[in-house]
């Protein structure tokens, strides 16, 4: 794999999120949750580097443990949507007609229900919460990644090499293990970034209309809430969370790209070849020689 | 009698692409099937491996060994596919999934018909390797397809086909897409191999000179139907199907343009 600036500003801009993430387990400036009236919408200051909310809590502090829920969301979600997604994906690609048609219908039904919307309907039922989120979200990515794997897997088992398989005696159930989920694989490495970049922006949307993390557990969208109230009294409140979020689901979309890029096997092939084949011509006149004596 | 297709016909819909086929071939003998592209000789060598896409309709019957092909199960077919009946296809570089290590690739069939473990099918794909030619094959089968040429990938084509020894090899046009010297090499290597294992031979092509180089007998293909079916010889001598003595003046025609250009090279 070859590693593109892409790929280096995604992967440095998520680990900057793992890192508050695992920064937070052990240390934060104050108690995220310290309430001191006396200090309440101070301005960045060298106690308060990002300044401190409307009840004096400490932001820098809020945020560092809100990347928490925010990545447990996208890892968690992520995991539920790829699991279902690649199975039903994979499972109607190889089903017969009769099964593919309805499920196909199946995943188009989900598709066209809105991430939120369903969020909403979940939260009224099992009351809001980060779970909640993170199931809602899970389930609704999942129709896109059966989707996109679907026409993947569609395309592979019309490959040569698979008819190729089939013809030196491979059942199904081999020709997806040893041939379909490898070469979907960088396909799903794109997907799952892109998907986690999704996830995080809706966690942020939930907890923001109060549907996804509940306090008192800090959390990006919540904290753009209520600071957004004080836009007018000074930009710099809402701006904070705003940039984690930002640079957080920037990191995963250019982390998706930056792998497209570097496991593309025709890129990766391309590049190659070309040194194989000056090796190659010179190594085959060299057998015809050998050859023809 | 190894392969035996009584009145095999192939439907896509209400278009019947293979109509009415019959032939046999016995154990060890070589039958060419041509024809141009369309004729359906690509489907016909499909059926005989029970290879045919879903949405076909086949009637008739191809009997392989006595066992019936047609409508039976892909856990029956499975069996048989590469371990008695070994496939060659047109394009080496497609047969091939270009992420596995081409090894890798030999040894599966012995994996799963003969049951070996990692090593042991690693080793056999050596072996073969060296059997198709191939020169530093330890090299070889730690290679990706990409990283081989064209000729090389049907040498490896051929070694999986034949790492089960089969009864039936059926080469769908395993030269069409390979240089005229190489193809040369891997024509003379499909001969000799599969006379060394004994192997009957089924043999695809739209070119009459490389089937007639060969087989002994020639199916002769044109729109679903064989028209013909004599020995080479004979075809070359009578044919009676108006279609035959076509392939047969045209393939004469391109000999006599190269004894042409060669004498006027000399002059």
């Amino acid at each position: 794999m070859k590693f593109n600036r892409t790929l280096i500003i995604g992967v440095s801009f998520v680990g900057f999120s793992c890192f508050l993430a695992l920064l937070s387990l052990v240390w934060t400036p104050f108690d995220p949750l310290e309430i001191n009236p006396d200090i309440s919408l101070a301005r960045p200051s060298a106690v308060h580097w990002l300044g401190t909310d409307e009840n004096g809590r400490d932001i820098l502090s809020n945020i560092i443990v809100g990347s928490r829920a925010t990545l447990l969301t996208g890892v968690l979600s992520v995991a539920i949507c790829m699991l279902v997604g690649v199975t039903v994906g994979v499972a109607t690609a190889i089903s017969p007609r009769w099964v593919e048609s309805p499920a196909v219908f199946g995943i188009d039904i989900v598709l066209a229900l809105p991430t939120v919307l369903f969020a909403i309907v979940l939260a009224a039922v099992y009351g809001p919460s980060t779970l909640t989120a993170i199931v809602a979200i899970g389930i609704a990515l999942s129709a896109s990644v059966a989707q996109v794997t679907r026409r993947e897997v569609n395309v592979v088992l019309l490959a040569d090499y698979v008819t190729a398989a089939r013809s030196s005696g491979s059942g199904t159930w081999r020709i997806v293990r040893k041939h379909v989920l490898p070469n979907i694989r960088s396909s799903l490495f794109v997907q799952a970034s892109g998907a986690c970049a999704i996830a995080i922006l809706a966690e942020s949307t939930l907890s923001y209309l109060g549907l996804g993390t509940t306090p008192p557990a800090p959390s990006w969208g919540r904290m753009m809430a209520s600071l957004q109230q004080f836009l007018l009294i000074d930009p710099i409140f809402p701006l904070w969370p705003g940039l984690a979020i930002v640079i957080t689901v920037l990191g995963f979309n250019l982390l998706g790209d930056g792998l497209r890029e570097a496991l593309d096997p025709t890129l990766r092939a391309s590049e190659e070849t070309a040194v194989d084949d000056e090796l190659r011509s010179a190594s085959s006149t060299g057998t015809t020689n050998a050859g023809s004596h | 009698m190894l392969v035996d297709v009584r009145n095999l016909t192939i439907r896509f819909g209400s278009r019947t692409v293979v109509d009415d086929v019959s032939f046999s071939l016995d154990a060890g003998h070589r039958l060419g099937i041509i024809g141009e592209s369309g004729s359906g000789k690509t489907l016909t060598s499909l059926a005989l491996i029970g290879l045919l896409p879903d949405t076909a309709t086949v009637t008739g019957s191809v009997l392989f060994d006595g066992k019936e092909m047609i409508g039976a199960s892909d856990r029956e077919l499975s069996a048989l596919r590469g371990n008695s009946i070994g496939m060659v296809f047109q394009e080496p570089l497609t047969a091939l999934n270009p992420l596995m290590r081409v090894g890798k690739q030999i040894g599966l069939p012995l994996r799963t018909h003969r049951g070996l473990n990692k090593q042991a099918s690693l080793a056999k794909a050596t072996e073969l390797c060296a059997r198709v030619g191939l020169p530093d094959p330890e090299r070889i089968i730690r290679s990706y397809p990409h990283q081989l040429s064209g000729g090389q990938r049907q040498r490896i084509g051929l070694a999986i086909a034949l790492a089960c020894s089969p009864r039936l090899l059926i080469a769908d046009e395993p030269t069409t897409a390979l240089d005229v010297t190489v193809q040369k090499e891997v024509l003379a290597l499909i001969g000799e191999l599969v006379r060394e294992e004994g192997s009957a031979l089924v043999f695809v092509s739209h070119d009459l000179p490389v089937v007639s180089s060969m087989t002994d007998r020639v199916a002769v293909m044109n729109q679903g139907q064989i028209v013909e079916l004599a020995n080479v010889r004979a075809l070359f001598s009578h044919a009676s199907h108006e279609y035959s003595r076509m392939l047969v003046r045209t393939a004469r025609q391109s000999d006599e343009d190269l004894a042409g250009l060669t004498t006027g090279e000399n002059q």
